[in-house]
């Protein structure tokens, strides 16, 4: 009989953790900002079909970033969490927070557990019945949870990005202003981003009972040049 | 509560009663009730239907056990989604049950697959649920819905009909059912037109339930004492909007107004053919 070779424990995480990174930072990143009207989530993605972000339930939203495949699974999770909940409770039994822990469980469980960590970064986002409720909650490939503030980026680039934003954010700004700030803190100095490469989505109380709306064609063209 | 993530085989899909059946069974709709004979409540009398360009659906607000009255506003018609609407008569308990569940459903796969079911597919979806129910109505629950809705990819609005087997059937113009379902039909049958406007099928459906609550003890008319009204809702190309009350009110007015002065005739004949009422009191 062989006798397995001896890892560290700590050189297993280590080595998870930099395949996981390696896999989110292949993709393009991602940045959520609160404005005056909710919350606006904007991505990097020339794709019209294959979506990063997604309406969970009638103010929590999803995006992801990193595998589409692993992502996505996520995403289905989450309606499927929210749906039936709201289904044997009441609709506005249904929040965030309570999601980012499953989701948070889940990811920890898969990142120690499993073979291989999933290589995705994720975003629950909650619009609040005032603007101090608003929720976002990051969660990593590892399942640490952060509650961030009026902002939030992920993806490979995050920090660059995040730097960038800290000091183009305007709080309590107008959407077309939020979203032509985000583009810019995603496109960064040397590029420039259009409506074709961009998913944009909103959390917005003015949509109704459903507050998620995607912001895309002339609607998003006509904010991005205002 | 966990997060659902299943293996390829056992996954549900976009279905949410598939997936309730799989990690909430209890949650899920009966399908083997209790006992026979019980007094339960029905929801009366629906009508819908279809104008130039969309549909109009219309139910009373009575809920009834056994003769007694059980529910004085009671609503029958819903939103399904944004571009169709559900009525239901039959067994209350259940049928208001079954219109969640079908609302939960076409929002998830929606949400799931990120385009919308087309008009057929709800259709479709809702006579599985029908037919699932089948063995409560066996005994007595049975739950019969009406739906309809306007088609995107058509560019029309359609009106579908239901049986307690799940049978599904399209109506090319209307259709009413519940206990008043009969008179109401009649009334539509009798002022329906091709090409009619919005107005003009709101005022049908309003006379329809008006002749319905007249001969049918179980459905109830407009309640202006305490201001109850049946609902009537419109689906076009815009989506589903529901009338509001005073609108709703001022038409069964107007109903009332034409309708009544035949009725008071009617009354005054009787009144003056019997010895010792107003009309023969001056006979010796």
């Amino acid at each position: 009989m062989t006798m397995p070779y001896y890892v560290a424990p700590e050189q297993v995480m280590k080595d998870r953790a930099e395949y996981a990174q390696k896999g989110i930072a292949r993709g393009r990143s991602l940045v959520a900002v609160t404005y005056d009207g909710g919350i606006l989530v904007v991505a990097e993605n020339p794709s019209r079909t294959l979506h990063k972000i997604s309406e969970i339930y009638d103010r929590v939203a999803f995006a992801g970033v990193g595998k589409y495949n692993e992502f996505d699974q996520l995403r289905v999770a989450g309606i499927r969490h929210a749906d039936t909940k709201g289904y044997a409770y009441s609709r506005e039994d249904v929040d965030a927070r309570s999601l980012a822990n499953v989701y948070a469980q889940y990811l920890g469980q898969v990142f120690t557990h499993e073979m291989k960590p999933l290589e995705v970064e994720i975003l629950v986002a909650e619009l609040g019945r005032t603007e101090r409720d608003n929720r976002l909650y990051h969660i990593s490939y590892d399942g640490t949870v952060v509650d961030e503030q009026e902002t939030s980026v992920l993806g490979g680039e995050a920090e660059t990005i995040a730097g960038r934003l800290g000091q183009s954010y305007v709080d309590g700004w107008a959407l077309a202003e939020a979203l032509r700030g985000c583009v810019a803190c995603l496109a960064g100095p040397e590029r420039v981003l259009g409506a074709n490469d961009l998913e944009v989505a909103a959390l917005s109380s003015g949509n109704g009972r459903r507050t998620f709306r995607r912001l895309e064609g002339e609607e998003l063209t006509a904010l991005l040049g205002a | 509560m966990s997060l659902y993530v299943f293996p390829p085989g056992d996954d549900p899909g976009p279905s949410f009663s598939g997936l309730l059946r799989l990690v909430q069974p209890a949650a899920a709709p009966l399908e083997r009730p209790g006992s026979e004979g019980l007094e339960i409540r029905h929801a009366t009398t629906i009508v819908a239907l279809r104008f130039g360009a969309g549909v109009v659906m219309a139910g009373d607000r009575r809920a009834t056990e056994g003769v007694s009255i059980a529910h004085r506003s009671i609503e029958k018609v819903f939103a399904a989604d944004r571009y169709s609407a559900v009525a239901i008569a039959g067994a209350a308990g259940p049928a208001i049950e079954m219109v969640r569940l079908f609302q939960t459903q076409l929002e998830h796969y929606e949400k799931v697959e990120g385009t919308a079911l087309s008009l057929e597919g709800k259709a479709n979806q809702l006579s599985q649920m029908v037919r699932s129910h089948l063995p409560m109505a066996m005994q007595g629950l049975a739950v019969v819905p009406l739906f309809a809705g306007w088609d995107l990819a058509r560019g029309c609005g359609r009106i579908f009909t239901y049986d307690v087997t799940g049978g599904r059937y399209e109506e090319t113009d209307f259709h009413a059912t519940g206990s008043g379902g009969r008179d109401a039909k009649t009334t539509v049958k009798l002022g329906f037109h091709d090409d009619m406007s919005r107005d003009e099928a709101v005022e049908l459906a309003v006379e329809a339930l008006f002749q319905a609550a007249d001969e049918d003890a179980a459905t109830g008319g407009p309640d202006p004492v305490r201001g109850i009204y049946p609902i009537v809702a419109t689906v076009d190309v815009t989506g589903f909007s529901r009338l509001g009350d005073a609108e709703v009110a001022e038409r069964f007015a107007a109903v009332a107004e034409r309708r009544g002065s035949s009725m008071r005739r009617g009354t005054s004949q009787v009144s003056a053919d019997w010895p010792g009422s107003d009309g023969g009191s001056d006979q010796p």
